[in-house]
Order: structure tokens, then C-alpha cells, then sequence
């Protein structure tokens, strides 16, 4: 199939394999398809696009994937890029990869983020919600508006926020599930574990948090970390596994010293 | 129907906590028994539903996105300005709340934007205490530095990523409510239109975006943190999903739309490439803190930017405003750089981008503090045009950012519709004709954490609400219209798609009511409009069924509510004969092509009243009036 667009500038040409899936139900498979007049400077979204509006045009129904701000900080984006969560470039989303990486003619396979926790949904598109419950087990600290105190009123030290601020411009995209090979959300976890930890907001429900966001990760059907670092090449943001480490620490301190908080449960 | 703003009696500074004394409060055992509907889930979203449900409310939640956390506010970059004057400059809520109603060109509500100033230092606390890593001293303190439009340094921020940092730290109190229960999470869902019944609003029609299945809810009041509606001219720095539909469709339903035609084009944005361009991309505001904007003084000159000499280098915002220098407002920074690319002193291969050049900041605090500071903002930049700014000057040419029109509220966030409310981008109510940089993430956490949770139990507590379920006409009306709505667009069957359409409307929004606008190009985008409607009606291709997951479908319906919006947008902008903030009529310039307000005639909130398909909407007026902060010209320099 062509998919070219006429009057669009660029003159790369791509055949891509692409998996599609009607929906959970349906068996998928891989479809290829030729798409031309690719420039250089398209994102991969934006050739996707070319290949969506050539379908379209058609009468074809558009290849289904995940997607919104295209500038790397949403997390929506969720493509493997011959065999690479995100594709080749380093710290980098799928929407912020340009077709100047590839050369014309490749053949490119795009599949979808898979994972036993992130159910199919559509062609590229999959759930997952098991992030937001992982979350919603212990990733915050319990402040009701109103209450805080003046801001200052707590100095952190600088390495300490820094150090904090790397963990927490985790993206949420889950590159590091679909980039482990046990599937593992270790990374994830470990950022917001990590972020929280090393602040002092952070102090009071440090225990507590690490044993139910462990808990909750398990019972989504993640796998375990065989220290593989996958994840962490394949992170968009950088994220550094340094913060497992962390995270096992932290686990193991609560587990041995302060199991009762396990089950001491919801604020 | 007249406007009341509802703005409290008495001394501009007591207002808001006599507001506050004299509202009614909801018994905490009552609030329970209300169920609260909450469109999006960006900073005002999640920090409304967060705080409505500490206080006991049973509250649902929708997004369109996989989850809350994705919200577009996750992608403002600089920074939140809060009145806390650590850096003991001179700033105070009266300092802020005067940039704030000048930076907006006097087309705010003063009462309001005093509040916010108010507001701003509790919303560093908050964030503070919900692990928000802002960027510190050496002493762990909070660091600040300068936006524009201030000449304090009052802007808190986490390196380039400020907006994600908050929104993450709003998405966390959300989510602690959500396994705490009181928040339903309803994901991949759009609202496609809002239930009034007898007189008040109660309840929204969502299409649930895996299964296509519409989906009605009720609750006892509604609102609408839906952010704006910059999409429409398909070129902007918003996230791809972003729409006008929930508004539009409450607009339709009788809530008043206000200032439509107040948009913002941000002055620091990656330039357009080519055709295929799907999005712009900002590049932070901050950045003019150490960055400086020049062009060559030379028409046509083509020489690499490192080749042209000092002397031969134009810094037009420095020569021309030396008090604000590069840090001029938005509005003025987009308009000159404008001026000077339409001169024919543009650089890059389309002429089409002004430099913003680190090499003096980088000489005076070596390339590790500027990666300090704005690192990721630089890594960004060389992703996508392939150059590296620490060697090279960036390119940036101006860019669709941000809206300040959007549904009229009064001083309670309540919309013309009782129990619809509606908070942040998607309101009107704070910046005027032109939003300050850093002041949206402040507004839609002052929105979200700490003026609904009280104006909403003002209002819940005024008398019992009749019970209506899901069962009520009104919700069949709804779900009908929505659902005939869906079926018109799978029954056309064209052959072009939907970004086809959304496409050549964004080219005449921006060629007739983008960064200047005149009463011939105005008139000529009234008959086109129009005319790319019907095309649409009649060409437009959607593959796939409504009962399905179909992005096409999505898009479809958002274009074709763009393709009604955009009129509106340009009967305002036509109606409004002056020049103001972002609103620039070329009719109406000073000799220095500035902006010229033309106070006598245009001094109030233009809100627009829909009066059924086909019929013109009537214009209503809230005048506005400046008690505090003196009319005048606006001069940075």
C-alpha cells in the first residue's frame, strides 16, 4: 500500500511493519505498508501521520497509537521501534525521534509496548492503568490543601533535591516494562520511591509507602528485576537505576523494621 | 440577561476573606451526599478534585488521556510566580496583582486577579509540602528567577520542567483520593455534552474511548478544568488532544463564552520546518533571562551568525525597551519580532526566525550553570532541529500558546449555567488581553486547590438541589444529541481526512486572527469559515464505526466543533475595534506600533450568548473598572 501524501517535501521512503490489532479480543498480526515523501525532519508521530492521512484518504482504517503533547513530557507515547522501546536514540520518546536517524528504504517494525500489566487495547495502544493504582497505593504524601507549612520553613539541602528532581521527571510512559525482559515496573517504582524518599515531606510515610507501592506492583503482574538494566537504556528521561538500589534499600529496611506499616494501610 | 460578576463588597484587599465569612459552609457530614463531576485532569482538574474530596465530597473524575498524570499542563516548562519576595526585591501582592492587570492590557477583572496575588505564596506551600522538587540555593532554601513582564524575580520553578513537577504533585493528591475512594477515575473518556436540567447543571454525556459507548453521569454540580482551545489554528504548542468541545458544547447549552478572540502567540518557539508539521514546540520563557534576542541589522543578510559582527547585530528588544529588555511581555516580544522578520531581517533558510543567542551568558557563567539551569529546554532544541545551542544561537520564531478567552465566570468560577463551573485555561477570568509568563500554573492551582473548594459549598449550600438521575429527560436529550452528532460524521463517507480540514482552518485562523488582524482579513475569514464547513460536512472521511476504539472519529468531532468556535472567535476579534494585550487590530496602533487600547468604547468583557443554530449570538457586556491599578498606556519601556 502507498501512503504518500502529494505535496509533501520530503523524499525518503520506508516499508513498515506494523502491528494490528482490532482490539483486546482479536488476534493481532503484523501488516506492512510503503510509505514515501518522508522528510528528514518529520518526527516518527509525524510519519505515522503520513501513513494514517494516506489510509484515511482511502476509506482505510488509521493505525491506532497513543500519543499527545509530541514533545517527550506526557508519557502517552508508547511505540518499539525495531525491537527498542522508543526506538534507537538515546533519552529519547518515540515523538521526539526524527526520520533523519533512519535511512531511506529501512524497513522499521513498530510494535506496541507489551507486557502481561498493559493489556492490548488497539493496534499501538495499550492499558496502562496499572501505574495509576500502583500510585494510588502509596505514590504521594499525605498533605490535605490548606495544611502546609511555609515553605521555607524546611531547607532542603541542594544535592538532596537535585538528586530528588532527577527521580521525579519519571515520564510514567512504561518504556522500562516494555524494555525488561521479566517485564518488570522496578524503575518506575523505584523513581517515585526515590523521589519521595530522599525529601523530607517525604519522611513520615517512607515506610509505608515503599511496602504498599511494592505490594501493589506485584498483584499488577510485574515480573522481577534480574538486574538486566534494560530499563534504564531504554528510559526516555535518564532515569538512573542507582534509584533500584535505592528502592531495594528501602525495601528491606521497612520490611525487617517496620513490617507493621504494611497494613497500617490508607492514611 | 445582565452579567453579575458577583465581586464581594468593600476594600479590594478584604474581599476575598469577607467572600469567604459570608458564604454559607456545607456541614462536613453533608458533603457526602454530593456528587461532584470534574472534566480534566490538568493542574485546576486534579487539584480541585483532590481538595473537594479531603473535604468529604464524593467526586468523579474524567480525562481523555491513559491517565490523569498526561494532562497538558504537564508540559509548561518555566516556572509559577508567587508573591513571597525571598529574594527581598521589592515584590508584593500589590506588585504582582499590578504586573498582572498591566501584563493583561486592563481587560481583567481587578477583584479577581487581586485574589490570585492573594492566593500565590500558599500554592508554593502546598506544592512544597506534596514533595514538589523546586529548584533550591546552596543554603536548601527556594531559588526564584525573572519572567517577563516583572522586574522582580518571583518565579519558582523546577528546572525546565515546572509544569510537569506540579502536575505530578496535584496527580498525587488526586490518586491518594482515589484509593482512598472518594474519587471515581473515569480515563479515556470525552466529554461530549452537559446535562441541564431544570435551570442548573447536573450532569455530563461522555464517549468512552476504548469501547465507543456514550456514557451519562449525574452529580450536583459540574466543572470544567478543560484548559483552551489553541488547537484551532492547528499549529500550537498544545498537546495533540487538545480541544474546544466541552466548552463549546456548554457554551451551546448556555453558558456565556467570553473574549474568544484573546489568544496568546508565545515569542520563543521552534520554528515551523515544513508541511508535515504536526505541532510547535515552546521553548521556555525563561530562557530570556540569559538568552538575548537579536537580529542583523542588514536586510537578506545570509551570513552564519557567529560571522556577523557585534556591530552589525540588532538586540531590538534591548535597544527599544531598555528598562524590560529582553524580559518585555509576551504580546510585545511576538509583535517585534514580527516587525523585524516582515523588514526582511529574518534568519534561517525561511526567514522565518529571530536568534536567541547564550554566547554572553555562557562567556560570563560557563556552559555548566546554563545546563544547569535550562538543560533539558537545550537537549529539546537540538532533537529537534539537529543544532547544538550551546555553539549556535537558537532559532525562534513565534507560536499559538495559549488562550486567556474561554467560558465567563463570575467571582465564584460559576458559569452563566448555576452548578457549572469552570476553573483554569478554560475560564477567562484572569489574564485579560495578555497572560504573564508563569501565571497559568499559578491560576489553575489557585483555582483548583483554594477558591473552588469554597465557592463551590457557597453555592451547594444555598438550598436543596431536586434530585435528578440519569433518568432524566434532560440526560436523553443529551445523549441524543451527542449520539446524532457521531452518527453525521460516520454518515458522510468523503475521501479526506479530518487533520485535512483542521489543517486549512488553522491556516486562515492564522492568516486573518493570528498575530495582527484587520477588518478586511476578519471579514474575508467570515466567508471562509463557513465555507470549509460545509466542505467538511461534505468531504470528510471516517473510517471504522462509532462503537470502537477510532482516533479518526475523535479528531473528526473536535475539528468539526473548531470548524463552529473559529467564527465565534472571529466575530469578537471583528467587534472588538481596539488593540489589547495579544489582540492586535492594525487599525488601531501608536506611531510606535504598539498597541492602542481604546478604553471610551471597549473597556469590559465581551461575553457571547448562543441563541440556536443559525441565529447571530448576542454580545453582553461586563464593563470593567480600574479602582486600583490606573488606566494608562502600557510602556516597557
Amino acid at each position: 500500500m502507498s501512503a504518500g501524501q502529494a505535496g509533501s517535501a520530503g523524499t525518503m521512503h520506508f516499508t513498515l511493519k506494523i502491528w494490528r490489532q482490532k482490539s483486546a479480543k482479536d488476534a493481532g498480526r503484523f501488516v506492512s505498508y510503503e510509505v514515501s515523501g518522508v522528510s528528514p525532519d518529520m518526527s516518527f508521530l509525524e510519519m505515522l501521520d503520513l501513513l494514517n492521512e494516506g489510509l484515511i484518504a482511502k476509506g482505510d482504517e488509521a493505525v491506532a497509537f497513543d500519543h499527545d503533547c509530541r514533545e517527550g513530557i506526557c508519557g502517552m507515547c508508547s511505540l518499539v521501534i525495531n525491537g527498542q522501546a522508543h526506538g534507537p536514540d538515546k533519552n529519547t520518546t518515540a515523538c521526539q525521534l526524527y526520520m533523519r536517524r533512519f535511512q531511506s528504504g529501512d524497513t522499521i517494525t513498530v510494535e506496541p509496548f507489551r507486557a502481561r500489566a498493559f493489556p492490548a487495547l488497539r493496534d499501538l495502544a495499550v492499558d496502562r492503568s496499572a501505574f495509576d493504582r500502583i500510585m494510588a497505593a502509596g505514590g504521594f504524601i499525605s498533605t490535605n490543601t490548606g495544611s502546609a507549612p511555609e515553605a521555607n520553613s524546611v531547607p532542603v539541602p541542594k544535592p538532596k533535591a537535585d538528586a530528588a528532581m532527577d527521580a521525579a521527571t519519571c515520564i510514567g510512559c512504561g518504556a522500562c516494562v516494555a524494555a525488561c525482559p521479566n517485564a518488570a515496573a522496578m524503575l518506575f517504582v523505584a523513581a517515585k520511591v526515590s523521589h519521595m524518599a530522599l525529601l523530607p515531606q517525604g519522611q513520615p510515610e517512607r515506610e509505608r509507602r515503599v511496602l504498599a507501592m511494592r505490594k501493589a506492583m506485584d498483584a499488577e503482574g510485574f515480573g522481577n528485576c534480574s538486574n538486566e538494566y534494560e530499563c534504564e537504556a531504554a528510559c526516555p528521561k535518564g532515569i538512573s537505576v542507582s534509584n533500584i538500589a535505592r528502592l531495594n534499600r528501602e525495601y528491606a529496611r521497612a520490611a525487617l523494621f517496620f513490617a507493621d506499616h504494611a497494613e497500617s494501610g490508607k492514611s | 440577561m445582565t452579567l453579575d460578576a458577583k465581586v464581594p463588597s468593600g476594600p479590594i484587599e478584604k474581599k476575598w476573606d469577607k467572600h469567604r465569612f459570608d458564604m454559607k459552609l456545607v456541614n462536613p457530614a453533608n458533603k457526602r451526599k454530593y456528587d461532584i463531576l470534574v472534566v480534566g485532569t490538568g493542574l485546576a482538574g486534579s487539584s480541585a478534585a483532590a481538595s473537594l474530596a479531603q473535604l468529604g465530597y464524593n467526586v468523579k473524575v474524567f480525562c481523555l488521556q491513559d491517565s490523569p498524570r498526561r494532562a497538558h499542563s504537564i508540559a509548561a516548562q518555566g516556572g509559577i510566580n508567587a508573591a513571597k519576595n525571598y529574594p527581598n526585591d521589592g515584590d508584593s501582592v500589590w506588585r504582582l496583582f499590578y504586573d498582572t492587570v498591566k501584563g493583561g492590557d486592563f481587560r481583567s477583572r481587578e477583584a479577581n486577579v487581586y485574589r490570585l496575588a492573594q492566593i500565590s505564596s500558599s500554592i508554593i506551600d502546598q506544592c512544597v509540602a506534596l514533595g514538589v522538587p523546586f529548584a533550591r540555593e546552596y543554603g536548601g532554601l527556594l531559588a526564584n528567577r525573572s519572567f517577563g513582564g516583572a522586574q522582580v524575580s518571583r518565579t519558582f520553578y523546577a528546572r525546565g520542567q515546572t509544569g510537569q513537577q506540579l502536575l505530578l504533585g496535584a496527580y498525587s493528591a488526586l490518586i491518594r483520593q482515589v484509593g482512598l475512594g472518594k474519587i471515581q477515575m473515569f480515563t479515556r473518556r470525552e466529554m461530549l455534552d452537559l446535562v441541564v436540567a431544570d435551570g442548573a447543571a447536573r450532569g455530563i454525556i461522555c464517549r468512552n474511548l476504548v469501547t465507543g459507548e456514550l456514557e451519562a453521569y449525574s452529580g450536583h454540580a459540574v466543572l470544567l478544568c478543560t484548559g483552551g482551545y489553541g488547537n484551532m489554528f492547528y499549529l500550537s504548542t498544545n498537546a495533540a488532544a487538545s480541544n474546544v468541545t466541552a466548552t463549546w458544547r456548554a457554551y451551546k447549552r448556555g453558558a456565556y463564552f467570553a473574549n474568544p478572540c484573546f489568544t496568546q502567540i508565545h515569542p520563543t518557539c521552534i520554528p515551523v520546518t515544513g508541511e508535515h508539521q504536526s505541532k510547535l514546540t515552546l521553548m521556555s520563557e525563561s530562557l530570556r533571562n540569559d538568552g538575548r534576542v537579536w537580529v542583523p541589522k542588514k536586510k537578506g543578510d545570509t551570513r552564519a551568525p557567529e560571522s556577523i559582527p557585534e556591530a552589525e547585530r540588532d538586540y531590538y528588544l534591548e535597544r527599544k525597551y531598555p528598562s524590560f529588555g529582553n524580559l518585555v511581555p509576551r504580546d510585545v516580544a511576538s509583535r517585534n519580532a514580527k516587525q523585524v522578520i516582515d523588514e526582511g531581517r529574518g534568519v534561517g533558510t525561511t526567514k522565518l526566525a529571530v536568534y536567541l543567542d547564550f554566547a554572553d551568558a555562557i562567556r560570563r557563567m560557563g556552559e555548566n550553570a546554563i545546563r544547569e539551569k535550562y538543560g533539558n529546554l537545550f537537549d529539546m532544541y537540538e532533537h529537534i532541529t539537529n543544532e547544538n545551542p550551546y555553539k549556535t544561537p537558537m532559532r525562534i520564531y513565534p507560536a499559538v500558546h495559549y488562550t486567556m478567552g474561554g467560558l465567563w465566570v463570575d467571582y465564584n468560577l460559576m458559569t452563566t449555567i448555576p452548578g457549572l463551573f469552570c476553573l483554569g485555561e478554560a475560564n477567562f477570568s484572569d489574564h485579560g488581553s495578555n497572560r504573564l509568563g508563569a501565571s497559568a500554573l499559578m491560576q489553575g492551582l489557585a483555582d483548583g486547590y483554594f477558591i473552588i473548594p469554597y465557592t463551590l459549598g457557597g453555592y451547594l449550600s444555598q438550598g436543596p438541589l431536586p434530585k435528578v438521575g440519569t433518568d432524566h429527560p434532560a440526560f436523553r436529550q443529551s445523549e441524543n444529541d451527542a449520539r446524532g452528532r457521531i452518527d453525521k460524521i460516520l454518515a458522510v463517507g468523503g475521501k479526506h481526512s479530518p487533520a485535512s480540514f483542521h489543517k486549512r482552518l488553522g491556516a486562515i485562523m492564522w492568516d486573518y486572527c493570528g498575530m495582527s488582524r484587520s477588518e478586511t482579513g476578519l471579514r474575508k475569514a467570515l466567508v471562509e469559515i463557513p465555507k470549509l464547513r460545509d466542505e467538511f460536512w461534505k468531504g470528510v472521511s471516517v473510517p471504522g464505526g462509532g462503537e470502537e476504539f477510532n482516533q479518526t472519529l475523535e479528531r473528526a468531532g473536535r475539528v468539526a466543533d473548531f470548524l463552529e468556535f473559529s467564527e465565534l472567535v472571529v466575530k469578537d476579534a471583528l467587534e472588538r475595534r481596539e488593540s489589547c494585550g495579544g489582540h492586535f487590530r492594525e487599525e488601531s496602533q501608536t506611531p510606535d506600533n504598539e498597541a492602542k487600547r481604546d478604553d471610551a468604547n471597549f473597556s469590559h468583557v465581551a461575553a457571547w450568548r448562543y441563541q440556536g443554530a443559525g441565529a447571530e449570538p448576542e454580545l453582553c457586556k461586563e464593563p470593567l473598572e480600574f479602582e486600583h491599578v490606573h488606566l494608562a498606556q502600557r510602556s516597557y519601556v
